[in-house]
């Protein structure tokens, strides 16, 4: 059976490419409990809450993943047109703008730590600000290696099919982590 | 678009059939095809199951003779029951293990796991499923997950005890209580390859019944098994991750000193760190899942009774857009109800009054569907199968469990009953020995499809009507002693006066739970017996509508060998006047059927009703003398 899979991939793929919308869905879902959760247990006292001004890293972290969307839309515009260095180029822009934005966000827990709000802490709704950054950055995470792995079969010359296939399914990914990031911020803004 | 691609593979297909070479490995271990997956989840399904009712026995034995001894047990339990008297913590390992192992790994990945894979391709016409690498990843998970769980009795402490809800503190913290410990750690990590598994799972069933389905099978043609599977997991893929998101915060309490569900502890007169924490977060996390999860195992069930009850009764389902509705109502309605569970946490009565007022709502869509099932009973040329008895068996269970759920979503009702005997039978009814049956339908309705051979009906009369008669002596008696106000998950009633008096109860009980446990031994032997000696199966064994029936008995991957058929009617056409046999297989055109086809078979087609319609008048002489006749 295993080694049917390469015809089968081939008409298949429209379905698995609703398997990573389903995906987006489901991770939506574990945000929208995690963010749920966050208002249930802020509203159970006046003791808790954000309690602080959100670091400025934040605002550049979220520019950096914006113009990353940028890149990765670029990246699949260039796969589309055949123009195959190109779509190199951006990948390549694309994870390191991935990689600069993961840093910037550790970089904010540093700033948490130095300005007193820890992780282990009587007031949780600053735990939880260690909770959204870290399961988004374990997206992030993820969305880099299918980045990687796009990158790689563009090395390998796979067939266009696949290569448009594996850029088609990591720019919804990334942009999803994208809007993510940027839900998780807005929602952070209003809470401070 | 879909159906152009599909039979441009069957093309491919049978090009490189010729040099597929199968290990015994790639067959039947690490196999990626749907229905080897479905025998998988099944037979595991199956050892989990007699494992959790075994669980369940033991405990039975204490609660019904608590100052007795039983040597046996002490030299198979060793130091939990000591004495030969099963251990308090003991105990409550035994009852939180048995649910969840019920729940999830049975009723969950047992039963969506073997028929959405088995059913999901052979009856929308798919040759598999939209992943099937995704597939088999979410067997081995789903193993692995069972294997952890069952790891937990080895170890020094036991496996978790905090309820298969496990709320926190008991199982935030590690010292709490003896199961809090690392059998705790492994209830958790066993849970999160669990929700991955349903998650891979899920996802592709929703995928497949989206795209994949063949030619002509559109939404309003699919069996309701189809329809039950695919609102399940999507049920599944917007709540188990809230689960995750609830379980994620309570390993970073118990394992990092986070509060977030804790606050205000003290152990054996030390106060604990944690502060600012609200065990209700998680209540409200865990019943966000927890009450559609309840819908994960009975839909399924619904669905395939469905099937059984339409194919045995020979007519076509009643209410065919009803039991969809219904079960699209039951899926959205289930997700704003969780706060049932949760009447006595203090909450706001207002909101209390919400939650009731959801929560009874769902009384209707489950009442059409009942009606529905007694409708297409009636008059119904029935059939009695072991399937068929054990649909029916369903149905009388789902009324008189779903008729206890009216009294508890009262919220003042709720607060006494809350936590008592009464709460324990309304579920057992309702979710466990409904769905069970739903299980066992499906097991006895495609066992033929499965294996290729006919399970013995004998046995599966006997095995009902002791599991039937069994399961209703089990649970009826709890009613009442949780209407005298006696809680589940005590150790023993001794120790209260007003319970003394249920000991006797508790008894009979217990000896009812024994034959019916042992009940299974007939169930077990005539499966595994029927996998290699049973009678032979035919291809259509039921004389059924559905797509699978068209496959060839001996299973192929791909499961059709040239093209994949296509779909002209809808599944349900049994004992249609006009027509000579009594079932019309949904692969038969109208062309083929002209005597018994009536005006809104052709869904508005002027053509085909103009055809239809110049038939009828070439053919009325013929059609008269049919009716002297």
């Amino acid at each position: 059976m295993v080694q049917t899979s390469a015809d089968q991939d081939r008409i298949n793929l429209r379905a698995r490419k609703f398997l990573m919308w389903l995906f987006i869905i489901s991770s939506f879902m574990l945000f929208a409990g995690l963010t749920s959760g966050f208002i249930v247990y802020t509203a159970g006292s006046v003791e808790r809450g954000l309690k602080i001004l959100l670091p400025q890293a934040f605002m550049y972290s979220t520019a950096v993943i914006i113009i990353s969307s940028v890149t990765m839309h670029l990246a699949y515009l260039s796969g589309k047109r055949l123009q195959f260095n190109k779509q190199k180029l951006y990948l390549t822009l694309t994870i390191l703008l991935g990689i600069l934005f993961f840093i910037i966000q550790l970089s904010t827990w540093r700033w948490f730590i130095a300005h007193g709000v820890y992780f282990v802490n009587y007031n949780a709704s600053q735990s939880f600000l260690y909770i959204f950054t870290g399961a988004h950055l374990l997206h992030v995470f993820a969305g880099l290696i299918m980045l990687i792995y796009a990158l790689l079969g563009l090395r390998k010359n796979i067939p266009q099919v696949r290569n448009l296939f594996r850029l088609e399914v990591t720019s919804i990914f990334w942009h999803f982590i994208d809007i993510l990031w940027i839900y998780l911020y807005v929602f952070l803004l209003l809470n401070q | 678009m879909a159906s152009i691609a599909l039979h441009d593979t069957a093309v491919l297909h049978d090009q490189d059939h010729g040099h597929h070479k199968e290990t015994f490995i790639t067959k039947y271990i690490f196999s990626q095809d749907h229905k080897m997956i479905a025998k998988q989840f099944l037979i595991t399904g199956i050892i989990m199951a007699v494992i959790a009712m075994f669980l369940s026995v033991l405990f039975r034995l204490q609660l019904a003779w608590p100052d007795k001894s039983f040597p046996i047990l002490e030299t198979f339990l060793g130091k939990w029951a000591e004495g030969g008297r099963i251990r308090p913590e003991f105990y409550l390992a035994l009852v939180t293990i048995h649910g969840t192992m019920m729940v999830f790994f049975v009723l969950t990945a047992g039963l969506s796991g073997t028929f959405s894979n088995l059913l999901i391709p052979l009856q929308i016409g798919a040759r598999d499923m939209a992943s099937p690498f995704i597939n088999m990843l979410s067997y081995w998970f789903f193993f692995t997950a069972c294997m952890i769980m069952m790891g937990s009795f080895f170890t020094q402490t036991g496996p978790a005890s905090a309820g298969w809800t496990v709320y926190p503190p008991l199982s935030a913290l590690p010292k709490a209580i003896p199961g809090s410990g690392i059998g705790m750690t492994l209830w958790l990590i066993s849970m999160i390859l669990f929700v991955a598994s349903s998650l891979m799972g899920a996802l592709n069933y929703i995928s497949t019944v989206l795209n994949m389905r063949t030619k002509g099978m559109d939404m309003w043609k699919m069996p309701l098994t189809i329809w039950a599977f695919f609102l399940t997991a999507i049920l599944g893929v917007l709540s188990f991750p809230v689960l995750v998101a609830g379980v994620v915060l309570l390993i970073f309490d118990r394992s990092f000193g986070t509060s977030f569900y804790l606050s205000d502890i003290v152990i054996a007169g030390q106060v604990l760190p944690n502060q600012g924490g609200s065990p209700i977060l998680w209540q409200h996390l865990f019943w966000f899942l927890g009450h559609p999860e309840v819908y994960i195992v009975i839909m399924p069930a619904l669905g395939i009774t469905s099937e059984v009850i339409a194919t045995n009764s020979r007519k076509p389902i009643f209410g065919y857009h009803a039991m969809v509705y219904s079960l699209i109502g039951i899926t959205v309605l289930s997700f704003i109800v969780w706060g049932h569970h949760m009447f006595i946490t203090g909450m706001n009565p207002f909101l209390g009054g919400v939650f009731m007022i959801t929560t009874l709502i769902i009384a209707v869509p489950s009442a059409v569907k009942t009606f529905n099932y007694l409708a297409t009973l009636w008059r119904g040329n029935l059939r009695f199968t072991p399937a068929m008895l054990f649909a029916i068996g369903l149905v009388s269970f789902f009324i008189s469990g779903g008729l206890t759920g009216i009294f508890l979503g009262n919220a003042a009702l709720d607060i006494n009953l809350h936590d008592t005997y009464f709460v324990v039978a309304h579920f057992h009814l309702v979710m466990g020995s409904a769905a069970i049956f739903g299980m066992l339908c499906g097991v006895y309705h495609w066992f033929p499809k499965m294996f290729g051979r006919m399970m013995d009906e004998k046995l599966g009369y006997l095995h009902f009507w002791l599991t039937f008669i069994g399961a209703y002596l089990v649970f009826f008696p709890m009613h009442f002693m949780g209407l005298d106000g006696v809680p589940r998950r005590y150790y023993a009633f001794t120790e209260f006066e007003f319970m003394k008096e249920w000991l006797t109860v508790n008894v009979f009980i217990t000896w009812a739970a024994i034959i019916a446990a042992l009940a299974q031994v007939a169930f077990l032997w005539n499966f595994f017996y029927s996998i290699f000696y049973g009678k032979k199966a035919t291809q259509n064994p039921w004389h059924s509508n559905t797509l699978e029936w068209t496959t060839a008995v001996k299973h192929i991957h791909g499961n059709w060998p040239g093209d994949i058929p296509t779909v002209y009617r809808w599944p349900y056409d049994y004992s249609k006047p006009g027509h000579a046999e009594d079932f019309i297989p949904q692969t038969t055109p109208f062309s083929e059927t002209m005597s018994s086809n009536l005006p809104h078979d052709f869904e508005g087609n002027p053509e085909a009703e103009y055809i239809q319609e110049e038939w009828i008048k070439s053919h009325a002489s013929e059609l008269q003398t049919e009716e002297k006749v």
